[in-house]
């Protein structure tokens, strides 16, 4: 059996695939795709009566396949339906690293599955607070209670917009300007980095509609986001190149912290790299652009 | 367990595996057909006769139409055609115990 590392609440999530646990072809190679985590499936993709053996698939899936770095996260059914206490069950036993919650719309909805993946650690022997929780907002009252959603549980690593129900609710439709979900994807960034917790944009459905893939993956970046849904592999390079630091940042945030530690040894708290005034408050986002640039491939100091 | 009555699980899509098992009296009748009969029709046999043992099951027939599926494919669609037999397939799994 694959005993797989414990999560990290903080890691890289620069891309997360969907794939239909149900799917046996999808789900063997998943970790080939080079994504930054994989979101197998039992709610949307699966039929209604295709629950049951989506979840005998994911047990083995999760206890057989070695998806070396690739972390796996599980989106289970809603709240509202007669699924997701089997589906925190076989997350739990099988070890996922974490779980999506679908239809997301309250701290107690946090709650209320914590409680069940907490009862699942104790019934299959797994540590407990191994399994991580992120939820997606899918409905204005998810949005509107994004800061207690984010703050519910110390299980908590991210919260996500689910674009196809929000924008049901809102009644409107995609605009390639991003102003149907403008104020929504904002409210859900502000919470998520008031509480401290990552936060995912919403999928892009039409493959064939490159550009408009790009301006929304370069509009995320601008907001603030921390990574993106996925429906295809073939999403998967133009999001890591756009969330990539250019070179010039990683340079500059090289110089930056190496300075800072060097002044700081000294005594000194404010001074100046290539022109620029440096003080406290700018180290660490240098040192998250560095983390991102070792990810990427571009650095491969020690300073991270 | 026991079969109690037909079930069926899985789809005839490239490396899945469709299972269907029948209540019988005599032992496990197993039929196998696979794309990848020459290659590796043997280790089909021994995952899924090692599965029913797992589950205890000793009588009954058992199809299995292999399109390709890896081993831990094979096991979720017996499992799933005999607790579906029994109408146990959607709570209470015991993961990890004769499941695993």
């Amino acid at each position: 059996m694959i005993r797989r590392p414990v999560p990290e609440r903080f890691r890289l999530r620069r891309t997360m695939m969907f794939m239909n646990a149900q799917k046996p072809g999808l789900i063997k190679d998943a970790y080939i795709y080079g994504c930054d985590s994989i979101m197998l499936d039992l709610e949307d993709a699966v039929a209604e009566n295709q629950k049951d053996a989506a979840r005998f698939s994911l047990y083995h899936a999760l206890t057989t396949i070695d998806y070396g770095d690739t972390e796996v996260i599980v989106r289970i059914n809603g709240l509202d339906t007669p699924h997701w206490q089997e589906d925190i069950r076989v997350c739990v036993a099988g070890g996922a690293d974490g779980i999506r919650i679908a239809k997301c719309e309250s701290a107690q909805d946090v709650k209320t599955v914590e409680a069940a993946v907490t009862a699942a650690e104790k019934e299959f022997g797994v540590e407990e607070g191994r399994t991580l929780l992120m939820a997606a907002l899918e409905s204005p009252k998810g949005i509107l209670n994004a800061y207690e959603i984010c703050t519910a549980s110390d299980r908590m690593f991210g919260v996500a917009i689910s674009g196809g129900d929000f924008r049901k609710c809102m009644q409107t439709k995609f605009d390639p300007s991003g102003i149907d979900m403008l104020a929504a994807r904002g409210q859900m960034l502000i919470a998520a980095r008031a509480a401290g917790i990552q936060c995912f944009d919403t999928v892009f459905t039409d493959l064939d509609d490159n550009e408009g893939f790009e301006a929304e993956v370069r509009q995320n970046k601008a907001m603030g986001f921390d990574g993106k849904s996925l429906i295809n592999p073939k999403q998967i390079r133009l999001v890591h190149e756009i969330f990539a630091p250019t070179e010039k940042e990683v340079l500059q945030a090289e110089a930056m912290v190496s300075a800072f530690r060097e002044a700081a040894a000294a005594g000194i708290g404010v001074f100046t790299v290539n022109g620029k005034m440096v003080d406290v408050a700018f180290i660490p986002g240098a040192e998250r652009t560095l983390r991102l640039a070792k990810a990427c491939g571009m650095y491969e100091g020690d300073l991270v | 367990m026991q079969i109690e009555k037909n079930a069926v699980a899985g789809t005839l899509e490239s490396s899945d595996a469709m299972v269907t098992v029948e209540p019988g009296t005599n032992g496990i009748e197993l039929d196998i057909s696979s794309s990848v009969m020459n290659q590796y029709g043997r280790q089909i046999k021994a995952t899924v006769l090692e599965t029913l043992g797992r589950l205890g099951v000793t009588d009954g027939r058992v199809t299995v139409v292999d399109k390709g599926a890896l081993d831990c494919t094979l096991k979720a669609r017996v499992e799933c055609a005999v607790f579906r037999s029994c109408d146990k397939s959607a709570a209470g799994i015991p993961w990890g115990g004769v499941v695993k």
